[in-house]
């Protein structure tokens, strides 16, 4: 005979609420799981109250989407996680704020509206800093990089090495100016960017595999020859639908605030 | 400028090793202070990987009890992995704290807690970093006084060229005290130098310098005598004993790290002492007497540690948990308290004699229900009164069918090999044993799904133990002793496949004996293996036996003694130990007679519930056992409340 827990079933899920955070300063080298950990003990700081799955060993219901890699600093994190009770979202938003430590902000939280947050994560902008590289040579670097059909690139994943192309997920790549509104994004993320600094932006198409924005570095290196003395520091400025027009990334949780515009 | 941050500096390291987060600080309940507000600036080292040294409770606790001072700020370091000690010293970034990221040659103080002599070698790679003068001896007046505690600290001889001061027994008030010594000889404008402060702190008699003592040595390489080469230095060093832990309920906020750590969970330490009289165990000889945390106080901290950090288990600490007078109370109390929110409690062992299912029941009830562990530590009977464990396998075998008849299916058993007068037969009573424990489970809970672990380790005598004259067995006869044991458990048809073997070998006790019980020309060794890349010898990944065999071949060769010497060679009464001149309040007659009965297996019983027994702490420190009942119950709290206040209607 199967085992089952004892007592009665926990309490269902009553509100989905996407929460928009950022990974900010020291925070940018946690890893998806340090902020895992730290998210799950701050809903459990803030008693907020989250449904729990079933089972012998429940665990909270949480959708974690996309995260950005260790090292990256990022202004467009998302979560989405299931409550047993209905919260107020705003205050929701401050609660679990005050129990995160400082650098996971929360900048939003909205009630979920249908559709899957996950797929509505197309592609990223991504804001690279080439401290200490002559701008001349950035500049030349993302226009071959830009010519090329393909640029093979190599990463060392968990089974060993793989190869594969960086160019057809990048949908655009350009030069940043020093206080312009890209580069205002990534100071709230980083803090100052020095000066005389050659800064890009890079819009890359979500793909599998995944096209992560040293892979971009990597495949500037392959086709120019482009060393950066420093290592570059990145941080992901958005993420959500991609316009393939404008290659502009829509805020993913618009449709979610329509919906309780288009109710109240 | 001292105190400045080399963040900036390490920042550009970061990329390139592995798990950053570690290095970047900002934990929750972390503190920073202002350097230049404060006049007593204390690095702590716990000397292992941040995820073993975060979660430590000791280092824990002094961090937080020097921040609580005004004036006193306390940082927090550890040991660097390899792929970033080599960038620190390509990039010259020194050794610096976590919190506000400076460096450790700016502090005052550079205190460091060994639980495991293991650790050494990681001092020495932190001191390089830092950029403090290796050896105690070829220190100026502005670097760090190197302070070393833990349970190692009993016998510092082997690190005593490297460290300043030694403090045995209990950090809390030692740490306190120090500090103001150092403050007031600031305050003086460093009157004597660094030797003058080192005095001072001598002078109380409770802590230990070991450049003021000088050892002479018998022809054959035993020790002559040791003696004090300074009037102000006592002849004997006592440890610190801190009385009524009610007073001292640290950690109040446990630190939260985002990197993940070895204990997952926040910890009370809800009594200090055991006297159950193990005679292997340094930790409970060490720290006697037996010192409760009333039943309110374990609730308060409990309380005001969960909502600090969010943990979802709280392990109740100490040598022997099941055994506080309240133990059950406080197990029911809290399960009470925390009912429904996946809050669970954890014993971090349990005594055969100690369990029962009530209480296990209750701490499993809000949480996960696991494995159960106990620790027998010998086979057969006989070698169960040899080390004064006293548990018979009756009770034994009792405690596992009542616990499968209940549910649990997964049974942990704790074994040590190489026990004084062990032959092989009481190693291979271990299989019998566990045989018996599954044949019972099966019949109790009518299934064959489940489990016994068995895991065996080599035992490594230590100093302040019965066991202090023992002769360590050799690697070889306790590999050979694990592999028969491992044989007769695979070989046997019936029960062999529901039993699992863990063992460790061998070697990494011979060294751990060797720096267990050394004296100061172990010292040696300990640098020549480091010079030769010796780096955390706690783990099986780095620790290299042939390189600590031939360190101590190369750097012992002009002394009349070697590794086997120091490790599988018995003492005699008359011997002077290395640790002769620190003061644990064991009676040395006591401790060797007790090795004498142990031989004959003859048994001891626990001084808590029978009359005293004159091992000499109580007499010796001016302490006394403190334990309850008291009575007490813990009252349900309202801030676990179901409904929080940002819920904007109650569920349906």
């Amino acid at each position: 005979m199967a085992r089952r827990p004892e007592g009665p079933p926990p309490p269902p899920t009553v509100q989905k609420v996407r929460i928009h955070y950022t990974k900010r300063g020291r925070l940018r080298f946690s890893s998806h799981r340090d902020f895992q950990r730290a998210f799950e003990r701050a809903i459990r700081r803030g008693n907020i109250p989250v449904a729990f799955s079933a089972g012998f060993n429940p665990h909270p219901k949480v959708s974690y989407a996309n995260a950005a890699p260790t090292g990256v600093a990022s202004e467009a994190e998302y979560v989405e996680i299931g409550l047993a009770m209905r919260c107020d979202v705003k205050q929701l938003a401050a609660v679990l704020d005050e129990s995160l430590p400082t650098g996971f902000d929360v900048l939003e939280v909205v009630e979920a509206k249908e559709g899957s947050l996950a797929d509505r994560l197309e592609a990223s902008a991504w804001l690279i800093e080439f401290p200490g590289s002559d701008p001349a040579a950035v500049d030349a670097a993302v226009a071959a990089f830009l010519a090329a059909d393909e640029v093979q690139v190599q990463r060392m994943t968990k089974n060993g090495m793989r190869h594969f192309d960086a160019r057809s997920a990048v949908v655009t790549l350009g030069p940043v100016l020093a206080g312009s509104p890209d580069w205002q994004v990534a100071e709230r993320a980083v803090g100052a960017i020095p000066a005389g600094c050659a800064i890009l932006k890079a819009v890359v198409r979500h793909t599998t595999p995944a096209v992560r924005p040293d892979d971009v570095i990597y495949g500037l290196r392959e086709i120019s020859g482009l060393t950066p003395s420093n290592p570059p520091r990145v941080t992901r400025l958005a993420q959500g639908p991609l316009d393939t027009q404008t290659a502009v990334i829509a805020d993913p949780l618009d449709r979610d605030r329509d919906v309780i515009t288009s109710t109240s | 400028m001292p105190g400045a941050s080399v963040f900036p500096q390490l920042e550009a390291l970061l990329p390139f090793v592995t798990k950053p987060i570690q290095y970047v600080g900002g934990e929750l309940n972390s503190t920073i202070k202002d350097w230049d507000t404060c006049d007593v600036r204390w690095a702590l080292m716990y000397p292992d990987a941040y995820e073993v040294g975060l979660p430590n409770q000791g280092s824990m606790i002094l961090y937080e009890v020097l921040n609580e001072q005004e004036g006193i700020l306390a940082e927090r370091t550890y040991a660097v992995w390899p792929d970033l000690e080599k960038l620190m010293r390509k990039n010259h970034v020194p050794q610096f704290t976590v919190d506000a990221h400076r460096a450790v040659g700016d502090f005052d103080l550079l205190g460091l807690s060994f639980s495991t002599e293991l650790g050494y070698t990681n001092m020495l790679t932190a001191l390089d970093l830092a950029g403090i003068p290796m050896h105690a001896i070829d220190r100026g007046i502005d670097d760090p006084i190197v302070v070393a505690g833990g349970h190692a600290a009993f016998n510092p001889e082997p690190i005593s060229r490297f460290v300043d001061a030694a403090v045995l027994g209990d950090g809390e008030e030692a740490v306190l005290m120090i500090s103001a010594i150092v403050r007031q000889w600031k305050s003086e404008g460093r009157p004597g130098g660094r030797e003058e402060v080192l005095l001072r702190l001598a002078e109380t008699g409770s802590v230990y310098i070991p450049a003021f003592y000088d050892v002479d040595y018998h022809d054959d390489g035993r020790i002559r005598r040791v003696t004090a080469n300074q009037t102000r230095a006592p002849w004997r060093v006592s440890k610190h004993t801190v009385m009524n832990l009610d007073e001292w309920p640290f950690p109040k906020k446990p630190l939260v790290p985002l990197a993940e750590t070895v204990h997952e969970r926040m910890s009370v330490e809800i009594f200090r002492g055991c006297t159950r009289g193990c005679r292997f165990c340094q930790a409970g000889m060490i720290t006697r007497p037996v010192r409760e945390r009333s039943i309110t106080g374990i609730g308060d901290m409990v309380k005001a540690g969960l909502e600090a950090t969010g943990y979802e288990e709280v392990g109740l600490l100490s040598l022997s948990s099941a055994d506080h007078s309240e133990i059950a109370e406080v197990a029911k109390d809290l399960a009470d308290r925390y009912e429904g929110t996946q809050t669970g409690l954890s014993l971090p062992s349990t005594r055969v004699d100690a369990f029962n299912v009530d209480l296990a029941n209750e701490l499993t009830r809000n949480g996960r229900r696991s494995g159960l562990t106990f620790a027998p530590e010998g086979g057969s009977e006989r070698i169960r009164k040899v080390i004064n464990k006293m548990v018979t396998e009756e009770d034994l075998i009792r405690t596992v069918t009542t616990a499968y008849a209940n549910g649990w299916r997964q049974v942990k058993l704790y074994f040590m090999c190489g026990l004084p007068t062990e032959t092989d037969e009481d190693v291979l009573q271990i299989a019998e044993v566990a045989k018996r424990v599954i044949e019972a489970g099966r019949e109790a809970s009518g299934m064959k799904d489940i489990r016994c672990t068995v895991s065996i380790g080599g035992f490594v005598p230590k100093p302040h133990t019965p066991f202090q004259w023992a002769a360590q067995l050799d690697h070889e006869a306790t590999d050979a002793r694990l592999h028969k044991l491992r044989d007769a458990i695979r070989a046997d048809r019936r029960y062999g496949k529901s039993i699992g073997f863990r063992y460790h070998d061998g070697k990494p006790g011979i060294i751990e004996g060797l720096l267990s019980r050394g004296d100061r020309r172990v010292g040696a060794v300990i640098e020549q293996v480091w010079r030769q890349g010796a780096r955390f010898d706690g783990w099986s990944e780095h620790f290299s036996y042939q390189a600590w065999a031939d360190a101590a071949h190369e750097a012992l060769s002009d002394v009349p003694v070697d590794l086997n010497w120091y490790t599988i060679r018995e003492r005699g009464e008359d011997e002077v130990l290395p640790w002769d001149h620190l003061d644990s309040g064991l009676d040395k007659e006591w401790l060797w007679q007790d090795w004498q009965e142990s031989i004959s297996g003859a048994e001891v019983e626990d001084c808590r519930w029978t009359p005293c027994y004159d091992c000499g702490v109580c007499d010796q420190m001016g302490t006394s056992i403190q334990i309850g009942p008291t009575g007490q119950r813990l009252l349900p709290v309202t801030v676990v409340d179901p409904t929080p206040v940002l819920a904007t209607e109650a569920s349906s």
